[in-house]
């Protein structure tokens, strides 16, 4: 590794810079939060407002979560498994959602599923309200989280190859039988990971769902959006006490993908 | 990152290649085409619906061409930053050891998991008004780099880091035997092996911090023409009705996306040439 | 069940991979084919199992065309050359799959995984994980899985390729006697000319998509059709534009009828066997002696001495 010195300079940049960063304004919000007691933080996180933008954002999550898991399953085998023009297209195009502002992708929406387009005035007319409603806020969080599960997924079909699909063929196993008992297990440590990713990200959405939800407190205000409007408010504590619990449920995430995580360190 | 093509001829022997279920590319083509291609054509469109100029007017209009270059210079700062710091703890967390390590590697995917918006007022609490520190750097451009440099921080090390794992210890073994210093190894052997991994994380930042929203709105207090990025602007501008230059600023953004999507694919095909 | 495959023509791009070819199995046999790598041996095993549709050609098995039956309905059993085993489950559901599939009822499935583990002498493994096990028993109970449904046909592509030298030898000697007690028609492929030699009743070689020769593992030594048969079954040296088996030269000090004369260049002790590499006018040849034989001459590097093909039985001259 070089000179005790070179190493003990570039551990101690390296380590100063994730403090500062990231440790102590993460560890600070913790402190803040319980800086009064715990019954501030229950008092915030209890209220009427707070428990509804907590349960909306865990079913939009849901929701989100179970479109881009089947999608994600879809194209990854379409990706390493299939043959057909455009296919290096898609592959490039998976990725698209990432380098989007969420900002932009709320106006994207708005754009074709608002309330005076063909599409969003023929489900309003059917008494169903994309926009500025919880169906466009699932569509935004789709949107974002998009490629997650596919770029976990796809390279480890690509690893595994498909000589054991081969042998239960042989077998007499059918398409759909040996895409269950023999696919579906093969992948599934990647998978999980890449739907705890997903989750994550929906979770914690802000921008998209910012623009396409009209941000109305108690009906389509998500737990993300309760956190900013509350600040904004000069409602400290609420905004902390929410802040804490995406946070800690960030970090318990964090914690589960390391364990999945294929070992990373040698 | 997406899956790399393989070449033909070696792997067409010994894989089956079936083609591919008319129903599964439907449902993925519907799919995207419903979620992400007509919605983002919609705003290619939109921003043209009073034609060119209308659209050129918006982008220059002068808060609106201040958001973008504020947005993109910070951004390239930021990047620059991420070069540095990301190659430098993707080698600590590979080549040293120390007790905490792992921790120290699993923090590091936190801004991944960490809501934009809680990001940015776990950094006001540090760095903002009330700071315990002392460092007050709300609202100001130095508060809108350190937010995306939050939010930025894993792209450079996760890109690099497996790369340097698989790294061969034998040609710095080589280069060794052959005279050259550590640092002439390193600049001469390790870093260019390291240049598709950091141009694509790079990439992946750059990316990143353009489209930046949640974390900046908070510590920045989006002030126009001094700390508003791109992102707030477009945002100002839906919530005062005024779509066709929010599409107009959004298709700008959606363009420097592009081009920098293009360029990470060019450089991933480039890294695997070079095997 | 026999096995034809008539005008099998297969390409992959621009690569034509198998080039008309045809071959006839007999039901029952244990036939090897052989040739280098990437000749199309494999492929032939994959278009026979349906893993692969070949462009032109027929299939037949059992008399059955099944030239565009998938591989579900062929009843062949296929073993990969790196076992291709289900990572996630135990040995006994890994032989049990095919059955289970077929749905056949559960005490018949225990019976028959038991019979099976205990014939390819895993039943103490039945419980554990593929990745428990080494390559060797990995490739076993690939055997016990494919055997599991009773196959008409029982594929093997490279079989032992994956495995130690050691592990391949016991695996080639219980593959026969598996095969002497089962009697399914087996077909392996192989480019390991001493495997094709040893476990066999037929071989046929195959060579850039082409079949070059088929035949009993003695009448190809004996008998190649071509050099490259002959080059690739065994060991050759060239004299007077013949292409001769190094142990079908005779040696001696003097001239003899028929005998060319060559100079020794080196006289190399491997055990067993000498060679001796020998210089005729331009052309480099060598002769393989045993032991006793080299004693008897007692030549060394930079003598003369008299060559010829044996004039017995089974020299094998070919013009080249």
């Amino acid at each position: 590794m070089g000179s005790a010195t070179t190493r003990w300079s570039m551990r101690l940049v390296a380590l100063g810079y994730l403090a500062l960063l990231l440790i102590l304004p993460v560890g600070l919000v913790f402190w803040r939060t319980f800086q009064h007691g715990f019954s501030p933080f229950w008092h915030a996180i209890s209220s009427p407002a707070a428990t509804h933008a907590l349960w909306l954002t865990v079913q939009i999550a849901l929701w989100a979560v179970a479109a881009n898991t089947v999608f994600g399953v879809i194209v990854s085998l379409l990706l390493v498994r299939g043959r057909f023009p455009g296919r290096r297209v898609l592959n490039a195009v998976i990725d698209l959602p990432l380098a989007v502002s969420p900002v932009v992708v709320g106006l994207s929406l708005i754009l074709v599923y608002g309330r005076n387009t063909t599409v969003g005035s023929w489900f309003g007319g059917h008494g169903v309200d994309i926009i500025y409603a919880i169906p466009g806020m699932v569509l935004a969080t789709v949107f974002v989280s998009l490629p997650l599960v596919v770029r976990e997924v796809a390279p480890v079909l690509e690893e595994i190859g498909d000589e054991q699909e081969q042998a239960a063929w042989t077998l007499g196993a059918g398409g759909w039988q040996t895409f269950w008992r023999i696919t579906l297990p093969s992948i599934r440590w990647a998978l999980a990971y890449g739907v705890v990713l997903t989750l994550a990200r929906c979770l914690g959405e802000f921008g998209a769902v910012a623009v396409v939800s009209g941000r109305v407190v108690g009906k389509t205000q998500t737990a993300t959006l309760f956190v900013e409007e509350r600040f904004q408010d000069f409602d400290q504590p609420a905004a902390y006490a929410m802040a804490f619990v995406l946070a800690a449920v960030a970090i318990v995430v964090l914690i589960t993908i390391n364990l999945f995580r294929p070992e990373r360190h040698r | 990152m997406a899956v790399a093509t393989a070449p033909p001829g070696e792997r067409a022997r010994t894989r089956v290649r079936v083609p591919a279920s008319g129903v599964g590319l439907g449902i993925a083509t519907l799919y995207l085409s419903t979620i992400v291609f007509i919605p983002l054509g919609a705003i290619i469109l939109k921003s043209q619906d009073a034609g060119w100029s209308t659209f050129w007017s918006a982008v220059t209009a002068p808060q609106a061409w201040a958001a973008l270059q504020l947005t993109i210079g910070i951004s390239l700062v930021v990047t620059l930053v991420n070069i540095v710091m990301g190659t430098l703890i993707a080698w600590v967390l590979v080549r040293d050891e120390f007790p905490g390590k792992r921790v120290v590697d699993t923090l590091i995917d936190l801004p991944f998991a960490l809501p934009t918006i809680v990001a940015g007022l776990v950094l006001l609490a540090l760095y903002g008004a009330k700071s315990p520190v002392g460092i007050d750097i709300a609202y100001t451009r130095l508060a809108v780099a350190v937010a995306l440099a939050f939010v930025t921080l894993p792209f450079v090390v996760r890109t690099v880091q497996p790369v340097l794992l698989e790294l061969d210890r034998e040609m710095e073994e080589a280069a060794a035997s052959l005279g050259a210093s550590r640092l002439t190894t390193f600049r001469r052997v390790i870093l260019p092996n390291l240049y598709p991994a950091i141009a694509a994380g790079a990439a992946l930042s750059f990316a990143r911090a353009i489209s930046e929203f949640g974390s900046t709105v908070l510590i920045s207090g989006n002030l126009p023409f001094k700390t508003q990025v791109a992102s707030v602007q477009i945002f100002g501008q839906i919530e005062s009705d005024n779509i066709v230059a929010a599409a107009a600023i959004s298709t700008a953004l959606l363009v420097v996306s592009l081009v920098v999507l293009v360029g990470i694919d060019v450089l991933q095909r480039w890294g695997v040439r070079r095997g | 069940m026999a096995i034809t495959a008539t005008n099998v023509t297969k390409r992959f791009g621009d690569f034509v991979a198998l080039d008309d070819v045809s071959v006839a199995i007999d039901s029952g046999s244990l036939t090897a084919l052989l040739g280098p790598s990437g000749g199309g041996k494999s492929t032939l095993l994959r278009v026979i199992a349906g893993l692969e549709s070949p462009d032109e050609g027929v299939v037949e098995i059992g008399g059955i065309d099944s030239t565009t039956l998938p591989p579900q309905q062929r009843n062949v059993g296929f073993v990969f050359q790196h076992y291709a085993a289900f990572k996630h489950m135990t040995v006994a559901k890994n032989v049990a799959f095919g059955l289970s599939i077929r749905k056949r009822p559960k005490d018949e499935i225990t019976a028959r995984v038991r019979e099976l583990l205990e014939l390819v002498h895993l039943e103490n493994f039945a419980d554990r994980y593929p990745s428990q096990l080494s390559g060797g028993q990995r490739q076993r109970m690939a055997l016990a899985r494919a055997l599991a449904v009773s196959p008409d046909v029982l594929l093997l592509d490279e079989p032992f390729g994956a495995l130690d030298a050691q592990v391949r030898k016991e695996l080639r000697a219980w593959l026969r006697r598996l095969h002497d007690e089962v009697h399914v028609t087996t077909v392996f492929v192989t480019h390991d000319q001493e495997e094709a030699m040893e476990v066999a009743d037929e071989i046929v070689v195959i060579n850039e998509g082409r079949v070059e020769q088929i035949g009993s593992p003695g009448d190809l030594y004996d008998r190649p059709a071509n050099e490259f048969v002959m080059s690739f079954l065994g060991p050759v040296t060239r004299l007077r534009g013949e292409l001769v088996r190094p142990h079908d030269l005779e040696v001696f000090t003097a001239p003899e009828a028929d005998t060319v004369p060559a100079i020794v260049e080196r006289v190399v002790s491997l055990g067993f066997e000498v060679r001796l590499d020998a210089r005729v006018g331009d052309e480099e040849v060598w002769v393989q002696l045993t032991r006793g034989e080299a004693e008897k001459l007692d030549v060394q590097a930079g003598h003369t001495v008299h060559l010829r093909v044996a004039p017995t039985q089974h020299r094998v001259a070919l013009p080249v």
